[in-house]
């Protein structure tokens, strides 16, 4: 089980407390810049190997040996003093990963679903994930340069995306832009929860 | 009998292509699950001493792991440095906190994360970047 919070013995000063916060969407949404864009470092990637348990959609009939996959995530980091630090996680889209989701799911704080207008429908999956999960989340379209510039009310009734779910619009490039996403997140999970 | 000729130094069995030369989990003797901990991917955890010259009982990564968590460091950032999946480095620090050589906090289980203090402090934290 879960050791408690353990502050070292002797000498060793306590260590922050460690928040996750998911930045999902379909591939190419911006995952990654986002995560880079305000993160104190180049994000880094860390890989998951999976065998094939629930790896079913690209199943071969008759075949069945043991197949491995590996599904990478990059994320970064960001230190509030000595207090918190946080942690972004750019999570893999495919919906045939969902069950390697509720690992990372699990305790976040909330999470950021990054829609392309090009591709609309890519973060269906996303939405759907969270809210079984009551994990709290927004909706961020990315405007990358040249994209057609949506109006979020559009995108609300396109993806129906209930009236108390933030949808914002934002360049995943700039950090201002991406700084506001996480902050309109973090005030909507804490709404959610003082809520409950 | 012999082979077909071959130049020896071109019979390279190993490369990026072929994988690491070392599989995942032989470095954790083929344990699948670490003996001690949970370790989430944000899991702090950080050396207790020094690295140890030699210590019977523990392999190159586990050392490896010492010496990065001289600072403080997730176990994402862990697995980054490593360039290990995630099972096997949990199965490695299942070891060390077992030895006692290494201190982890796991993160706030989702039933606490009514501290309204924390998300006020992450909102405040990212006005400031």
């Amino acid at each position: 089980m879960a050791s408690a919070p353990s502050s070292a013995p002797g000498t060793r000063r306590r260590m922050p407390t460690a928040i996750k916060i998911l930045v999902a969407g379909g591939f190419g949404a911006g995952k990654t810049t986002l995560v880079g864009t305000v993160s104190e470092t180049k994000p880094l990637r860390t890989e998951e190997v999976l065998t094939d348990r629930g790896i079913g959609v690209d199943h071969l009939d008759g075949v069945e040996a043991k197949r491995t996959t590996t599904v990478a995530m990059d994320f970064g980091r960001i230190t509030f003093g000595d207090e918190f630090v946080l942690y972004l996680f750019g999570t893999p889209g495919q919906e045939r990963f969902w069950f390697m989701w509720d690992e990372v799911a699990l305790g976040a704080l909330g999470a950021v679903v990054l829609a392309d207008t090009r591709r609309l429908a890519d973060c269906f999956p996303a939405i759907d994930y969270f809210e079984r999960r009551g994990t709290p989340f927004i909706v961020a379209v990315n405007c990358f340069e040249g994209a057609q510039r949506y109006d979020v009310h559009d995108v609300r009734q396109a993806l129906q995306i209930p009236g108390e779910i933030p949808v914002v619009l934002c360049d995943a490039r700039s950090k201002e832009s991406s700084k506001e996403v996480l902050i309109t997140l973090v005030q909507h999970a804490m709404r959610q929860r003082a809520a409950r | 009998m012999s082979y077909p000729p071959q130049e020896p130094d071109q019979e390279r069995w190993t490369d990026d292509g072929a994988g690491p030369l070392v599989r995942p989990y032989v470095m954790t003797g083929g344990r699948l699950q670490p003996v001690r901990g949970n370790f989430d991917l944000i899991t702090l955890v950080e050396a207790t001493g020094p690295v140890p010259a030699h210590v019977i009982g523990l392999g190159p990564e586990h050392l490896s792991i010492l010496r990065l968590t001289q600072t403080m460091m997730s176990v994402a950032e862990l697995t980054a440095h490593l360039d290990l999946p995630s099972g096997t480095v949990r199965v490695l620090l299942g070891d060390l906190l077992d030895k006692g050589h290494v201190t982890v906090q796991e993160p706030t289980p989702e039933i606490d994360m009514q501290d309204l203090r924390m998300y006020q402090a992450v909102i405040d934290g990212l006005r400031a970047l």
